[in-house]
């Protein structure tokens, strides 16, 4: 049976993991990317996402370096984000040790890659994520670019359904208004995307208790859970979450003696 | 040591580093020149064969077939080599795909390579446990209900079950997850993604080619 993923998230800014609040808010420093990988492997995690947050904004691609040494460290997948505008881009990410993409801005500005990144390279390897932020005046919710800052005036299932067209493997979809509020992910958000696709959802942007991960992985429908700052402060361990879930009834990894 | 066959995408890292962990040498084959030249008379120093692989299959055997890498599989798994598909590289392994049309493989193993129905979320994308069916010496170690990392939206079809190794249950489809029929051996996930057991996998591999070079060394 295929399990449900419990993912670590690291924001990766000037080499070192930063935790935030927010998308705009402060950020606080939450150790060394490497250190942590290999942490995290040990733990339990299924998979890492390594996301380099001032790249986009900064014009340049996800540091080279970071990735290599994360990605030797691991024996679990690592997806890997920040600044990916060409397929260029996508290549050189992959041979530094990425085994996934992902990609967000650029793939709303040139659907277009995630295309050809899909042709070149697999589906399997293409992630879109979606910023996804509830726009009271469309009364649905918007896709959001550049960290959460820009509206695009697309609504996020249409979104999700073309990016799954064009090729897309995974969806890595955010709650703007659940990020770094450790309420609980946004059930309703997970829950209408994995539906509207068949491709797998990790559902991001809210986990604050390991009653949060239940949720968003029954009720939300998500494949995979991905979370930073309650890992990274351990206010919950990846073991913990996977007990509750075991637990629960709902199929995970179980790696613990 | 271990040849890792690639004749072009090139998302290699992972499966070098990972044959690293286990403390084996990897060399890169791009082209059926550097084959010839690493196993050209005495000093032919690689116990096994690798074939990875991104893609889509038929980009894939045509990149192989464009590096002249066709005839050195064969001559692999005739004359007893370990080789060992992942991934795609072991769907190549079988007799064809449906993906993106028809496409003829290797023929090195029976079976015809098929897409999930529409009904099920595709890619096969995530952990899964395994059920280990048959006894061998690349699945030492590993237990039923061990679990490792697949990404997939096409599987095979043995048309002979005895080759089935290990099988994974996605939805409805027993899913072929290690194969093998003599030195021809394959894995349908990521051993080298596979945490502590996908590792297991690929030491038990190494073993099998160390096993191989110590019998020809003995031969010659």
């Amino acid at each position: 049976m295929l399990t449900k993923r419990i993912i670590p998230c690291f924001d990766v800014l000037d080499g070192r993991v930063v935790k935030h609040v927010g998308f705009l808010n402060d950020r606080r420093d939450a150790g060394d990317p490497v250190e942590l990988a290999k942490i995290y492997s040990g733990a339990g995690a299924d998979e890492l996402v390594l996301l380099d947050i001032s790249a986009s904004s900064e014009g340049r691609l996800a540091t080279r370096r970071v990735v290599e040494e994360v990605a030797s460290q691991t024996n679990i997948p690592l997806t890997v984000g920040g600044g990916v505008s060409s397929v260029e881009d996508v290549r050189s990410l992959l041979l530094a040790g990425a085994d996934k993409v992902s990609m967000n801005t650029s793939a709303v500005r040139n659907p277009s890659l995630v295309k050809e990144a899909a042709h070149r390279f697999g589906e399997q390897c293409v992630v879109v994520a979606i910023d996804a932020n509830l726009n009271p005046t469309m009364g649905e919710y918007e896709v959001m670019i550049q960290g959460g800052k820009v509206g695009t005036g697309m609504d996020v299932i249409s979104w999700a359904r073309r990016v799954e067209k064009l090729g897309a493997g995974e969806i890595l979809l955010t709650s703007f208004r659940q990020d770094g509020t450790r309420d609980g992910y946004d059930l309703i958000l997970t829950r209408s995307v994995a539906n509207a696709v068949n491709v797998p959802v990790i559902a991001s942007g809210g986990a604050g208790r390991k009653e949060h991960f239940y949720t968003v992985l029954t009720e939300g429908k998500a494949d995979a859970a991905l979370a930073a700052s309650v890992f990274h402060f351990a206010e919950t361990s990846i073991r913990e979450v996977k007990a509750h879930l075991k637990q629960r009834g709902v199929s995970v990894r179980w790696i613990y003696q | 040591m271990i040849a890792i066959l690639d004749p072009g995408v090139g998302n290699l890292q992972s499966v070098t580093k990972g044959f690293s962990r286990v403390g084996a040498e990897t060399v890169v084959v791009d082209q059926a020149a550097v084959w010839r030249d690493l196993v050209q008379g005495s000093k032919d120093e690689i116990e096994g064969v690798v074939l990875p692989g991104v893609g889509a299959f038929g980009d894939a055997m045509f990149q192989l077939r464009a590096a002249g890498l066709i005839p050195v599989l064969r001559q692999v798994a005739r004359e007893g080599r370990p080789l060992f598909g992942i991934c795609l590289g072991m769907q190549l392994l079988f007799g064809s795909s449906q993906e993106h049309g028809r496409h003829m493989g290797l023929g090195l193993l029976p079976g015809e390579v098929v897409r999930f129905k529409d009904d099920m979320k595709v890619p096969h994308m995530g952990w899964n446990d395994l059920d280990v069916v048959r006894t061998h010496p690349l699945l030492r170690d590993v237990k039923v209900g061990d679990y490792v990392y697949f990404v997939h939206s096409y599987y095979v079809e043995a048309t002979n079950r005895d080759c089935v190794l290990a099988a994974a249950t996605y939805g409805s489809v027993s899913v072929p997850g290690v194969v093998g029929q003599g030195n021809v051996l394959g894995a349908q996930f990521h051993p080298e993604k596979s945490g502590e057991v996908g590792e297991r996998i690929l030491h038990n591999f190494v073993a099998l080619c160390r096993a191989w070079q110590t019998q020809r060394e003995a031969v010659q």
